[in-house]
């Protein structure tokens, strides 16, 4: 059964939405990072994000034309959009309050979830998602690895690092469980061989995020809370200020160059 | 810190105490800083590392991450090595006269009284 292409296009803006918007977030530790070298290594990981971001809505917005819409560039999806239509899951519009174990504590799941999720959509029946999958497992590899090496040492330090490791894996767990959501859509591109199946991604995600936290002496938050919605576009007040942030300068002089 | 009756001060409004007040002058608090690393890039098989620069890290693994980060960035390698700076000894500037110098006239040392053979390459 082959796919609907408005439904690849959404799959698309799902997954380059969550690596823009973590992209943007990472990004604001730039200059901010414990020591000069964590700046450049957070530099390069935003850096990755955003290159996967910009393929994912370029090809989300070409897609249109398939179904008799205009085509949107990569700019007029990241720039132009408001709050409800951004699809990303809420794990990656959170703020870190100036914390760098959350920051750390966020990258580690989040490249946790992108590796198995880029290992599977390699195979992906749709050729583009394929391809940037390709590029991304390496990426987000080094990017898991620089989590659990924060994560290792923060948990695994002193008194007040590993108290503030934890406090930090607390305040992302609620936001855990909405990567593994599946719906509707999802259902019909896993049964055409395009999307990789969120439920299944589950297991290997949480067995690797689950040993480094034993590595590092901490314990894995428990939580009755689950946030979700993102991908219905229903997001933490946090996402607003962090568009506004991202928008204003394109907003406010529409198609300047430098 | 002891109470406020054992303090002096001068001037008025935001009066600053001039004395009696713990300094921390003398104790020498835990070091914040990271150690330095001197890091060596192979920028491609068959040759050396060769040295390209130090960094901060605080153990040998999250050095060669930061190696990575830091040097690696537009390909310039393909093996890093780092080495903490304090286990690398040097020749001092001092030395140089009696070090370096005494090769300068010693034309003999280089490979060049011999007749290369036409044809040979890569000598």
């Amino acid at each position: 059964m082959s796919p609907q292409p408005a439904d690849v296009a959404t799959y698309a803006l799902r997954l380059g939405d969550d690596a823009l918007v973590a992209s943007h977030r990472t990004g604001e530790w730039i200059a901010s990072a414990p020591q000069l070298e964590e700046d450049v290594a957070l530099g390069n990981i935003a850096l990755d994000l955003l290159g996967q971001a910009r393929a994912l809505l370029t090809y989300a917005g070409s897609l249109r034309t398939s179904w008799g819409e205009p085509a949107r560039t990569e700019d007029d999806l990241a720039y132009h959009r408001d709050e409800r239509d951004w699809l990303n899951v809420q794990l990656v519009e959170i703020g870190d309050d100036g914390d760098f174990g959350r920051c750390m504590a966020r990258l580690l799941v989040l490249s946790a979830w992108q590796r198995e999720l880029w290992e599977r959509l390699q195979g992906s029946a749709d050729a583009t998602l394929a391809a940037v999958a390709a590029k991304a497992v390496k990426e987000v590899d080094y990017h898991r690895d620089h989590a659990t090496q924060w994560v290792l040492r923060l948990g695994d330090g002193t008194g007040e690092s590993h108290e503030r490791m934890q406090r930090a894996l607390d305040a992302v767990w609620p936001y855990v469980d909405e990567l593994f959501e599946r719906d509707a859509l999802v259902d019909r591109l896993v049964d055409a061989g395009v999307a990789a199946d969120p439920a299944g991604l589950r297991e290997p995600v949480l067995a690797y995020v689950g040993a480094v936290i034993a590595e590092a002496t901490l314990r894995v938050p428990e939580t009755t809370v689950r946030h979700s919605g993102g991908r219905r576009g229903v997001h933490t007040e946090q996402l607003g200020y962090l568009l506004a942030e991202m928008q204003h300068l394109a907003r406010s002089h529409p198609d300047a160059r430098w | 810190m002891s109470g406020g009756d054992d303090l002096t001060a001068e001037g008025g409004h935001g009066a600053v105490p001039t004395s009696g007040v713990p300094t921390g002058a003398g104790v020498t608090p835990p070091s914040r800083e990271w150690p330095l690393w001197e890091v060596f890039v192979r920028s491609r098989r068959g040759l050396s590392h060769g040295h390209v620069g130090s960094l901060h890290a605080p153990d040998a693994p999250m050095a060669l991450r930061n190696a990575r980060d830091l040097y690696t960035r537009r390909q310039e390698g393909v093996s890093i090595w780092v080495v903490p700076a304090d286990a690398i000894s040097a020749s001092s500037p001092d030395e140089k006269d009696a070090f370096f110098d005494p090769a300068a006239d010693k034309v003999y040392r280089h490979p060049t009284f011999y007749t290369v053979p036409d044809g040979v390459e890569h000598l």
